[in-house]
């Protein structure tokens, strides 16, 4: 047995408690930007905030294993997402960027007013999270 | 009267952050300083409470959670820096 193995139960512990409170305040964050303070950006931090954690409190093998996703291709496919949620708007004849919004009828939520710019929101998000998380993986993994 | 208490609470919350200044400032070990840098984020987290109460606006609820989420973070990376001397482990069992 290695005698410089560390027992970090307590910090594992709240770790796997706190993590899921501070996606679920990310999440909160993400969908209250179009009336009230947040937005993609600050939703993309607290998420990768949330990640980072679990990188403290864990290691990189343990948590490329809970997330096996490569965090560039998440950045790029929120660029993606936006350029095309800018460009979707060609379809109607409209210029670049323009954006529209209509009330749904949702089972649950009843009357829902939903707007397209949540999905260019939704773009920010996914771009915030893959260069934070791409960012602070390279400079953790280095010998 | 209830602004003079509150003016009255951000008074003392001032002087106690600045306690806590002088504490970082001229700390003996980087462990003081690390503790008296969470207390200033702890601090702010009740500054910014009651400036929002002063202001009449819920429009800083969100930052209070977000204040209090990254002095956790941020002390935590702290400790681990100063325990183990990474901040990030490639493996933890190796």
């Amino acid at each position: 047995m290695n005698e410089q193995k560390t027992n970090d139960l307590i910090l594992q512990t709240v770790t796997k408690l706190v993590s899921f409170i501070i996606l679920l305040f990310s999440f909160y964050l993400f969908f209250s930007g179009h009336n009230a303070p947040g937005g993609g950006f600050v939703g993309g931090l607290i998420t990768s905030a949330s990640i980072v954690l679990l990188l403290l409190a864990y290691d990189l093998k343990t948590v490329r294993a809970i997330l096996p996703v490569n965090f560039i291709y998440v950045a790029g496919a929120g660029l993606l997402l936006a350029v095309l949620t800018g460009a979707g708007s060609f379809v109607f004849g409209a210029p670049f960027l323009s954006h529209t919004f209509g009330h749904f009828h949702l089972p649950i939520f009843g009357d829902t007013e939903l707007a397209t710019a949540t999905i260019f929101d939704l773009g920010v998000y996914l771009v915030v999270v893959g260069i934070t998380m791409t960012i602070i993986q390279t400079i953790g993994e280095e010998e | 009267m209830f602004t003079l208490i509150l003016q009255l609470a951000l008074g003392i919350m001032a002087m106690s952050t600045f306690l806590y200044v002088i504490r970082v400032i001229k700390g003996p070990t980087v462990t003081d300083r690390v503790v008296a840098l969470d207390a200033i984020g702890i601090n702010l987290i009740a500054i910014t409470a009651l400036v929002s109460i002063l202001l009449n606006t819920n429009a800083f609820l969100d930052i209070i959670l977000l204040l209090g989420i990254l002095a956790f973070i941020g002390t935590i990376a702290f400790s681990k820096f100063l325990e183990k001397g990474e901040i990030i482990e490639n493996d933890r069992n190796r």
